[in-house]
């Protein structure tokens, strides 16, 4: 509330009660002291139950000896008997970040496929792009990702009937099993080189900017870029004679050994993730691509330019300023959401720690804090990240 | 001699092949050959998806019997939630005392029909009978008192629990996602401070994290022998949480209304809460309807999550009905049951929200 209310300026004699300003700051202090007896109040109780419980409170926690195993480890090593609660944590956050990112990767291409169809002047593939997005809306996404772990992935076959492409892939229901590549020596040419080709890229699309901001002269930059990104590599590796084995998943007594295994927690929660935000993806698509004006596609139509051009190079970077904000949640959720893989004992953060740490220790402030600041950061860099971008693309306006 | 017509031509029909079920047909399915291929194959693969669907569902689904001997397991064996129908409804409350809840549907459903459809003009009495009174009346009921048998918290569950949770937690917090969007407004730092911690905070964490810390750490923050029954424990945390979406949607709202408005409303010499009841709220608020319908949607299928703090939710019930040893391998029954149960309200609400915009839109769209 503004202050300067007529009839209430300095020279009218005013009841401090009604004057606005003593008020706001009447109020504001009450608010103060409420916040601050709450926060006491809360703070005393926390304290004499903690107390009560023999709780120990502080951090010490994260380097006593975990004493539990878990599912699904990626990156680092893991042992029960020797890694800490500080480990599990570590693992928490890489499992999280493992999932939210091949889950943004694949729900942004759903979104974008099915947010494109849904624009199909063909009227049953417009349809079918309809109803998959009520569907996957419509349904909770824990029914969704129950629904493929307990009934699609854990009812597919057992080990010894595994489904089987030739040598190389097995699936059965403890997981997806590729050939695994084990490295020789001068095997750091290939990632080097594949590093390489995306740094010559990234040259090369300036390098043709330029040039047709110049001459007006095009030059195949996707082409290009492909094919050094992914021919550096290839080359790279014919040149130093292979330098990697793969390893074939083999059928044991009881198991399949050897080869990379996607284990069904992680499939169920990739999938589920992607297809449930794939759906809301889809019509924030929709949507901006409906609000560029149709006139710029007629106008473009006119110039004689090819619709996939036009698609490409006039609609969807406008439609890009509508998308991006609402894009930009649509990642958040999906990684918060990530966090629904408790249910299915996909070990992320908040299973195994928020979880079984929390339940072995009890020392719930210290890492509910703790989870809550890891998804906070999350947030913010990914929001930090998005603001960037939505602001590099913006309309430039003078 | 006149060559030159002087009557005007009849106006011609257009060409056959642009109007009807050809013209519609060539334009939306065979305008190309790449359309013609595209309509062939997804029409294939619509037809395969669509008559598996019905396959499994109805035409060799099994729904008469009473035992697993009785499933053919050709399609789905929908018996399995036939026996169980009465827990997936209501959960564990005594079934003599399952009539309560059917009584509390029908007084909901007349209290809805009264507030939301076309027919009653003046909603004041519908509001303030579904707002006020009939969560009173719903409290005894469910609950118990007033020579009504007390059915403790524990033995809710269901659809039943399903709807409670997400009823009672919209009802709280739409009014407290109101105060916390107002708050958030304010020229007054402090209490913009107090309300954009609170949102931010919330809206960054996933839910389960905030329920997780409502089932573990309230009990904490309460003096010892306080202690909330799990289903409360879960409101708050669900309340908390739509609130601070909610708040969101409405401080969107909020910020679609021209500044003069408030400034007409000050200048007819209204103060802060009247200009806000009478003139901003409720603006705001009718912008926002489709938003809060949708974050309901969202809440309404966020309920689910209190399968992960064991409270016995439709989900949850059909859940451990499935790992029940003499039902075991009909996961997907079950999950497509409470799938389509879910789809049809959500859905269902989501038309509404489409059917009151476009009722609500009073001529300055776009």
């Amino acid at each position: 509330m503004t202050a300067d209310v007529p009839g209430m300026s300095e020279g009218a004699k005013v009841s401090p009660f009604r004057d606005p300003k003593i008020r706001a700051l009447f109020f504001q202090v009450l608010v103060i002291v409420t916040f601050l007896a709450f926060v006491y109040y809360i703070a005393d109780n926390t304290i004499t139950n903690l107390e009560k419980r023999g709780i120990a409170s502080g951090f010490d926690f994260l380097s006593q000896n975990s004493g539990f195993d878990i599912g699904i480890v990626l990156l680092v090593d893991y042992n029960a008997q020797t890694s800490t609660h500080g480990d599990v944590l570590l693992i928490g956050i890489i499992n999280t970040l493992a999932v939210s990112l091949s889950g943004i990767v694949l729900a942004t291409i759903i979104g974008f496929v099915f947010g494109v169809l849904r624009l199909s002047n063909n009227w049953i593939v417009n349809r079918i792009a309809y109803v998959y997005i009520e569907v996957v809306r419509n349904i909770p996404l824990l029914v969704q990702l129950l629904f493929w772990y307990l009934a699609v992935l854990l009812e597919l076959p057992k080990v010894r009937d595994s489904v089987k492409l030739g040598d190389s892939v097995a699936i059965n229901n403890r997981g997806f099993y590729f050939p695994s590549i084990v490295p020789d020596s001068g095997f750091w040419l290939i990632p080097t080189a594949f590093v390489l080709g995306i740094i010559a890229t990234v040259f090369v699309s300036k390098w043709a900017h330029k040039r047709q901001d110049e001459t007006g002269q095009q030059f195949p930059v996707f082409t290009t870029g492909l094919a050094l990104i992914i021919g550096l590599p290839v080359l790279a590796a014919l040149v130093s004679g292979i330098p990697f084995a793969l390893e074939y998943p083999s059928m044991g007594r009881f198991n399949i050994a050897g080869g990379w295994v996607i284990k069904p927690e992680f499939m169920a929660l990739f999938l589920g993730l992607s297809i449930y935000t794939g759906g809301f993806i889809a019509e924030i698509v929709r949507s901006g691509i409906n609000a560029v004006s149709h006139g710029q596609t007629e106008a473009a139509n006119s110039l004689g330019i090819k619709p996939s051009v036009t698609m490409r190079l006039i609609i969807i970077p406008q439609a890009l300023r509508v998308i991006i904000p609402p894009l930009t949640s649509q990642f958040l959720n999906l990684t918060k959401n990530s966090s629904l893989a408790t249910a299915i004992g996909y070990s992320e953060i908040v299973a195994i720690f928020a979880g079984t740490s929390l339940n072995q220790t009890g020392q719930a402030i210290e890492i509910i804090a703790l989870t809550m600041l890891f998804y906070l950061t999350i947030s913010l860099i990914i929001s930090v990240f998005m603001n960037w971008y939505n602001k590099r693309i913006a309309l430039v306006e003078r | 001699m006149a060559i030159v017509k002087t009557e005007r031509h009849p106006e011609m029909p257009p060409p056959v092949t642009t109007t009807g079920v050809i013209g519609w047909l060539r334009q939306n399915l065979f305008s190309s050959w790449f359309n013609t291929i595209l309509t062939v194959v997804a029409a294939y693969v619509a037809y395969k998806a669509l008559y598996a669907f019905i396959d499994f569902t109805i035409i060799s689904a099994n729904f008469a019997g009473t035992t697993r001997d009785d499933c053919t397991l050709d399609g789905a064996c929908w018996v399995f939630i036939k026996q169980r129908f009465g827990q997936v409804m209501y959960g564990f409350y005594p079934e003599a005392e399952r009539w309560r809840i059917n009584v509390g549907y029908v007084l909901g459903a007349i209290g809805l029909f009264l507030v939301l459809s076309n027919y009653v003009k003046n909603k004041k009495w519908p509001a303030l009978y579904l707002f006020v009174i009939y969560p009173i009346i719903c409290y005894f009921l469910f609950f118990g008192g007033f020579g009504l048998e007390v059915v403790e918290t524990s033995q809710w569950g269901g659809l039943f629990l399903t709807l409670v949770l997400a009823s009672v937690s919209i009802f709280v917090a739409l009014p407290l996602g109101i105060i916390l969007a107002l708050g958030r407004r304010s020229e007054m730092p402090v209490v913009r401070m107090v309300c954009v911690g609170f949102i931010e905070l919330i809206r960054a964490v996933p839910l389960i994290s905030v329920l997780f810390m409502a089932s573990v750490m309230l009990p904490l923050f309460l003096p010892e022998g306080q202690n909330f029954d799990k289903l409360i424990r879960a409101l708050v945390g669900m309340s908390l949480f739509s609130a601070a979406y909610m708040a969101e949607v409405v401080r969107g709202g909020l910020q679609a209304l021209p500044k003069g408005q408030t400034e007409a409303a000050m200048s007819l010499g209204l103060g802060y809460w009247q200009t806000m009841w009478l003139i901003i709220l409720p603006q705001a608020l009718k912008i926002s309807i489709p938003s809060i319908v949708n974050t309901f949607i969202g809440l309404f299928k966020d309920t689910t999550l209190v399968l992960i703090i064991g409270l016995f939710d439709l989900l949850s019930v059909v859940k451990a009905g499935t790992q029940d040893k003499n039902w075991l391998g009909l996961a997907t029954e079950g999950y497509v049951f409470v799938a389509i149960v879910f789809w049809v309200f959500c859905f269902g609400m989501s038309r509404y929200s489409i059917w009151l915009e476009n009722k609500l839109h009073t001529g300055h769209k776009r």
